[in-house]
């Protein structure tokens, strides 16, 4: 994890442009991120953060543009150890009981072989991450039992239980109490210390203000800014764009809808 | 009794106890995946569509066996397929199939010329009549069967328990989807002969949840589930086998009813564990504001006084009646 000058940057998009059922939802974006650096994602709801992310991981597919990963084209991409993600209020509960340790060590697969059991070294990672989460002590806790934010901090071991270079989460701070943001905080800056890149996707930075050296806003699928987190203290709040929120896919139920009927 | 006993040297009831021993191992295995991903009906969708198979088998002379492992993986590609791409949930994808696979097996049987008796073999098992082959058929697909899931344990839990976070680990999601809903279509075969296809997912998903009742952990949910449906696969054959001396007990109701007896009696013991495990956990360390004592207290509080002693920082509070009652001293402090 450690970081040389000139390692490529682990996240470049280049005129990056994204559609959900044929609308352009993402335009225009222009995003590098640098070697060690902790990126917060901020903007309203539907102002397309999460898209930007599930763009970069892959998840969605990009209309136009390009995204290239540690140097390597998207389409090229192999390394997947190498990032760790951390998906929006993850189903965490599921029809059969795991424990902590058993979620956490589903993240080790990005290095594991198939048909071969834990290595020392896997075993050796995956304490490691339950540690700096600070669940240490609930390693064979089934995860259901977990308060919110617990469970949240417990996906959040699983990414780095692969040990990546670049930690991509969304909205892990979401309904997560005081208490449990600052958990959240420490986590991360340990990782930040460790020389970890860090995307971060909220709403309001809390605890982790200290540790974010840029804020990107978006705003209507649009970057609209793009500097230092300017904090609530300033007096302007900067991050919280004005204006409606609206639906960027309209969802439409039945072809017939608006012809007359209900409303 | 000898009689019994004298059982196990037929030929036919040694082939069918090796036959519900694997069906009780391979059912159970998958069917904790199917669980996990809230899919138990699955293995219902899919023995369903395999009646079709069996029938077109019966309709054109090839084995049933194999018509109907043609036709169920088609029917777990085909939900799979519905329940990814259709914006439909996965259970009206199920349902779609249920209906389509039984009518059209009850149609198809009726044009072959076949009478329900034959139908019936496939639909409620029929242990009894297992051949020498169909036993190394069901075996070899066991095997198969075993070698994937634990094998692939690790991919298939990430994958299950969720999808978004296997694809950015690299997997392929859709693949071992895929996976999964054709193993569990070869277990539906394998099962077919022993419980039949209309009670074989039975022994995919009563086995996972009475394990559930006692486990936490994923592995022990899994492992549990095997042990079940191994004791209740076996003891279902025995016990019908020992009651056919007085009436008609088929093996395949025989099988269910007894690993559904396995769940209720599981079921009061993992609802006493989890209450009595909920009133035990410790309660938080708060720095507390104020200093409440009780008023009189008639009872003295122990080791054997019957109230719950409930791990507090460095002391134990007693719980009853609502209140958290920890010794200071002569007294009693409310915490």
């Amino acid at each position: 994890m450690s970081v040389t000058p000139d390692a490529p940057a682990p996240v470049v998009v280049r005129g990056g442009s994204v559609a959900i059922g044929g609308r352009p939802i993402l335009r225009g974006i222009d995003l590098t991120v640098e070697p060690g650096e902790f990126l917060a994602l901020l903007g309203a709801n539907g102002s397309g953060k999460s898209t930007l992310v599930r763009a970069i991981t892959g998840l969605l597919p990009m209309a136009a543009g390009s995204v290239s990963l540690f140097g390597t084209a998207y389409a090229d991409f192999r390394d997947w150890h190498r990032i760790g993600f951390v998906p929006q209020r993850s189903t965490a509960s599921s029809g059969v009981p795991s424990t902590v340790w058993e979620v956490v060590a589903s993240g080790r697969i990005t290095r594991r072989r198939p048909f071969l059991p834990l290595s020392r070294e896997d075993r050796q990672a995956i304490a490691d991450a339950i540690d700096v989460v600070g669940l240490g002590d609930r390693a064979s806790i089934g995860i259901s039992q977990l308060s919110g934010g617990q469970q949240q901090r417990a996906l959040i071991a699983r990414a780095l239980a692969g040990q990546p270079d670049l930690l991509v989460l969304d909205e892990p701070a979401a309904g997560v109490d005081l208490a449990n943001q600052q958990a959240l905080a420490d986590a991360l800056g340990v990782l930040k210390a460790r020389g970890a890149t860090i995307v971060l996707v909220a709403h309001e930075l809390g605890p982790m203000e200290p540790l974010i050296d840029r804020a990107v806003v978006m705003r209507d699928g649009r970057v609209a800014y793009s500097g230092p987190a300017l904090g609530a203290r300033d007096g302007h709040d900067h991050h919280h764009a004005e204006g409606s929120t609206h639906d960027h896919v309209p969802h439409v139920g039945s072809p017939f809808d608006g012809l007359g009927g209900g409303r | 009794m000898n009689d019994f006993l004298s059982l196990f040297s037929l030929p036919f009831m040694q082939r069918a106890l090796v036959a519900a021993l694997l069906t009780g191992l391979a059912a159970p295995a998958i069917g904790t995946f199917l669980v996990q991903r809230r899919l138990a009906l699955l293995g219902d969708g899919i023995g369903h569509v395999a009646v079709t198979g069996v029938a077109i088998g019966l309709l054109t002379g090839a084995s049933p066996t194999w018509t109907a492992v043609v036709v169920a993986v088609l029917g777990a590609v085909l939900i799979e397929v519905i329940r990814e791409r259709g914006h439909t949930n996965g259970d009206v994808a199920l349902a779609l199939l249920f209906y389509g696979g039984l009518a059209g097996g009850v149609l198809i049987t009726g044009i072959a010329g076949q009478g329900a008796a034959r139908l019936q073999e496939y639909l409620f098992g029929s242990l009894t009549s297992i051949s020498a082959g169909d036993v190394w058929f069901t075996f070899g697909l066991t095997v198969v069967l075993l070698v994937t899931t634990l094998g692939l344990l690790p991919q298939l839990f990430a994958v299950a328990s969720d999808p978004e976070f296997a694809r950015v680990a690299g997997l392929r999601v859709r693949a071992y989807n895929l996976l999964i809903a054709v193993l569990a279509a070869v277990t539906v075969t394998v099962a077919m002969r022993t419980v039949g296809l209309l009670l074989v997912s039975a022994l995919m998903v009563v086995p996972v949840a009475t394990a559930q009742q006692l486990a936490r952990s994923f592995r022990t949910t899994l492992t549990g589930a095997m042990v079940v449906g191994v004791l209740a696969a076996l003891g279902g054959l025995l016990l019908s086998a020992a009651l056919s001396f007085r009436a008609t007990v088929a093996p395949g109701p025989t099988i269910v009813l007894l690993a559904l007896a396995m769940f209720a009696s599981t079921w009061p013991i993992g609802v006493w564990l989890r209450r009595r495990r909920r009133l035990l956990s410790p309660f938080p360390a708060v720095e507390s504001t104020s200093h409440t004592v009780t008023d009189e207290h008639p009872h003295e509080h122990g080791q054997a006084c019957g109230h719950p002693a409930v791990p507090h920082e460095d002391h134990v509070d007693y719980v009853h009646d609502g209140h958290r009652h920890a010794v200071h001293g002569e007294h009693y402090d409310e915490h």
